[in-house]
């Protein structure tokens, strides 16, 4: 029997409650989120502050201001700097990226031949959107296609001299041009020779052990500018007379060394958190190595590492611009390179070049990471939390 | 037979073919057919690639004047922009058959490095800019001051001999690219920026507002700019300077871009039509292993010296630098040319 006396049991109903605050409007939102407790509010209006002085100025100076036709400096310099801007005037140079947007994208190609960059462009769009998209059919073609096929004709049509084609030689290659090159090389070659240093350096076999682990610890070892910089000053004087080894190659073949290097370690990180039960599971199914590999290993350890190879991407497609080192004019250096052009040196020129090419270099890191998100989300079959 | 096809493709793409020996260097520039001359990767002026992406500038049209004595045409020319530290190995390595990257003549570079220089194209002197706000007069009243100086240059290396020599302190703020040695300035990292006065032009058109500084009235350095060659090779250095002098010599004879293909038909100078390859018997041009007309090659190709520095530094230029030094001989200056016969 229930004692109804029991001073732990309520013997009248609740008065009913206000309704609960909405939170799925905006208001709602701006109070869960902005003013729930004083703290929160003490922040909230700390911020609007910071906001209030800095947008206002940041957005003047960006696009209020900002001079947006004209082919030569006097539209971005004042009177006093021999322009036409009233003294005093502040603004970005957008005329300058607007006159100097095609070299930006090609560098020095020859305006002529510059259908062939474009050509390669949206060919491997064209090849690279299906691969991304998980329904899309037949990926081991289109990987083939991608990776093999596509590297083989895009450097027949951008280097020529083959087919009908003008030779365009690779130091007139330059801009967005040489550092999505630069960029696709490197991921292309570093996640297959990662994977195989990662499986190399975790083998029994002594030799490929050494061999996997020096080359690793090596590259590792070593800053990518000193590699660039010995691999075009110091290479030469190495080589017989007569003999040049092309600018762009040595750098091609640095930057993939490097980050396969890098790549290396982190597929290794996941190879090491699966456990062992997976392996002895695959070999009490009779797989063979490269099977066992290629089916329960990998799958589960690459899915792992996700973030740590995307991160590594990024920091390849950034490290690219150390290739200004051996005179090559990637994006960032061709911007720069315009910096000192007599037609186009103002005080606000250079700003408005690097805010550029931070926005360029910006828009691809951010693809990627959001690409690598939705990867992660796809693939979460289990471990999540 | 594919694969061979490819290979071989690859193998010329990978392998370019400079020069094969030293001591030949025309016949191979001949044999290739273009004059691969290294440039500066961006200096206003002097080497910089306008919107097209074509090279402009007063180095540059050096490159294009030798072009010009070599194959009567001043397109065949390809450029090698170079940093300040791998100029040196591009010339010594025979990447590039001319350096003509605004390089200071010393006597290290012409014995040690191996290279050779004669006619100089630019006279320079190094400068030093300060804002007027620090009421500085004279470069000896710097002392204790920040610096800002390119590093690899043979700025840096007179900076600090300048500063040794008065027992000045100063503190130098050392960057590799000039633009930012630029910035370091205009951002007032240092108090004073040191540099080739050239330099110091261009600099000022960057600033946001240029009366606000002013360029020291010493003269550090004496900085001969001259286009180098490697040495062992007499009979390409002899080319490479006359073709300057031709473009000095030219101005001295009043002979334009323009008026060239006049005055070669109806000029009764002697002198000029030896220059110009019209006099009989004129062995000039096949002494130096080229045509007679070279001269006028150089002249119909890129102008005379004159006007060669008023289309990329002169006064109706953004960078307005005056002749001074660079002025003719017989208008005060230095620009000098042995006589053309």
């Amino acid at each position: 029997m229930v004692d109804a006396n029991a001073s732990y049991v309520r013997r009248e109903m609740l008065p009913a409650q206000p309704a609960p605050i909405a939170t799925g409007n905006i208001a709602g939102w701006i109070r869960v989120n902005l003013l729930a407790t004083p703290k929160d509010v003490v922040l909230t209006i700390l911020a609007l502050a910071v906001l209030a002085a800095v947008v206002p100025s940041a957005l003047n100076w960006l696009f209020i201001q900002a001079s947006w036709l004209g082919s030569d400096r006097s539209v971005c310099a004042t009177v006093v700097q021999g322009g036409i801007q009233p003294d005093g005037w502040k603004g970005a140079c957008w005329a300058f990226v607007k006159d100097r947007f095609v070299q930006f994208l090609f560098g020095r190609y020859p305006i002529d031949e510059r259908w062939r960059p474009i050509l390669v462009t949206i060919m491997f769009i064209v090849l690279l959107t299906p691969l991304l998209i998980p329904k899309m059919p037949r990926k081991g073609l289109n990987a083939v296609l991608l990776f093999i096929v596509f590297p083989i004709v895009a450097f027949f049509l951008l280097h020529g001299n083959a087919f009908g084609l003008d030779r365009v030689e690779t130091p007139l290659w330059g801009g967005l041009m040489v550092t999505l090159i630069l960029s696709f090389v490197g991921i292309a070659v570093s996640f297959p020779l990662g994977t195989l240093l990662a499986l190399g350096r975790r083998s029994k076999m002594p030799v490929i052990k050494t061999l996997c682990v020096t080359f690793i610890e090596v590259i590792r070892g070593v800053p990518l500018i000193t590699v660039l910089f010995m691999a075009n000053v110091m290479l030469p004087l190495f080589l017989p007379t007569g003999w040049t080894i092309d600018n762009f190659l040595r750098a091609l073949v640095a930057v993939a060394l490097f980050a396969s290097a890098y790549m290396a370690e982190v597929i290794r990180g996941g190879l090491q958190a699966i456990p062992k039960g997976q392996s002895e599971g695959a070999d009490s199914l009779g797989l063979g190595y490269w099977q066992k590999m290629r089916l329960i290993i990998l799958p589960q350890a690459i899915k792992l590492v996700i973030p740590g190879i995307v991160n590594t991407f990024i920091g390849l497609f950034k490290d690219t611009s150390l290739v200004s080192i051996i005179g090559m004019f990637d994006l960032l250096n061709i911007i720069r390179l315009n910096f000192t052009d007599t037609a186009w040196i103002t005080p606000v020129t250079p700003i408005t070049g690097l805010i550029f090419a931070g926005f360029i270099y910006w828009l691809f890191c951010f693809s990627m990471s959001r690409y690598s998100a939705f990867m992660e989300r796809h693939l979460d079959t289990a471990h999540k939390r | 037979m594919k694969k061979t096809l490819l290979s071989a493709a690859i193998g010329a793409a990978v392998l370019g073919f400079a020069s094969a020996a030293s001591a030949a260097t025309l016949d191979d520039v001949k044999a290739k057919g273009f004059v691969q001359c290294g440039v500066n990767t961006g200096l206003a002026g002097f080497a910089q690639p306008d919107s097209a992406g074509n090279w402009k500038g007063f180095d540059v049209d050096y490159c294009k004047a030798v072009a010009a004595a070599v194959f009567g045409d001043a397109t065949k020319v390809k450029y090698t922009p170079t940093t300040a530290q791998s100029r040196f190995t591009a010339l010594q390595s025979g990447e590039i058959d001319l350096l003509a990257r605004n390089t200071t003549w010393t006597v290290n570079r012409d014995t040690a490095l191996g290279f050779n220089f004669r006619y100089v194209n630019y006279y320079d002197g190094q400068g030093f800019m300060v804002p007027k706000s620090l009421n500085v007069k004279s470069a000896l009243e710097l002392s204790g001051a920040a610096v800002c100086v390119q590093s690899g240059t043979t700025t840096e290396l007179n900076l600090a001999d300048y500063f040794k020599a008065n027992k000045l302190e100063y503190k130098p703020v050392v960057f590799e690219k000039l633009e930012e040695v630029n910035a370091a300035y205009q951002a007032g990292r240092c108090d004073v920026y040191t540099t080739d006065q050239s330099g110091l032009y261009s600099l000022r058109l960057s600033l946001s507002n240029p009366n606000d500084h002013v360029i020291l009235p010493e003269i550090i350095s004496k900085e001969p700019l001259a286009p180098a060659v490697r040495q062992g090779d007499d009979k390409w250095f002899d080319i490479v300077t006359w073709a300057g002098y031709a473009l000095v010599q030219a101005e001295e004879f009043g002979i334009t871009q323009a008026n060239v293909d006049d005055i070669k038909k109806s000029s009764t100078n002697p002198d000029v039509r030896r220059f110009l390859g019209v006099e009989k018997d004129t062995k000039i041009g096949t002494d130096l292993g080229l045509t007679n007309d070279w001269a006028y090659n150089i002249i119909k190709g890129v102008g005379n010296y004159g006007e060669v520095f008023e289309r990329n530094i002169g006064a109706n230029t953004p960078l307005k630098i005056q002749r001074g030094l660079n002025a003719l001989w017989t208008k005060g200056g230095l620009q000098y040319a042995p006589p053309v016969r």
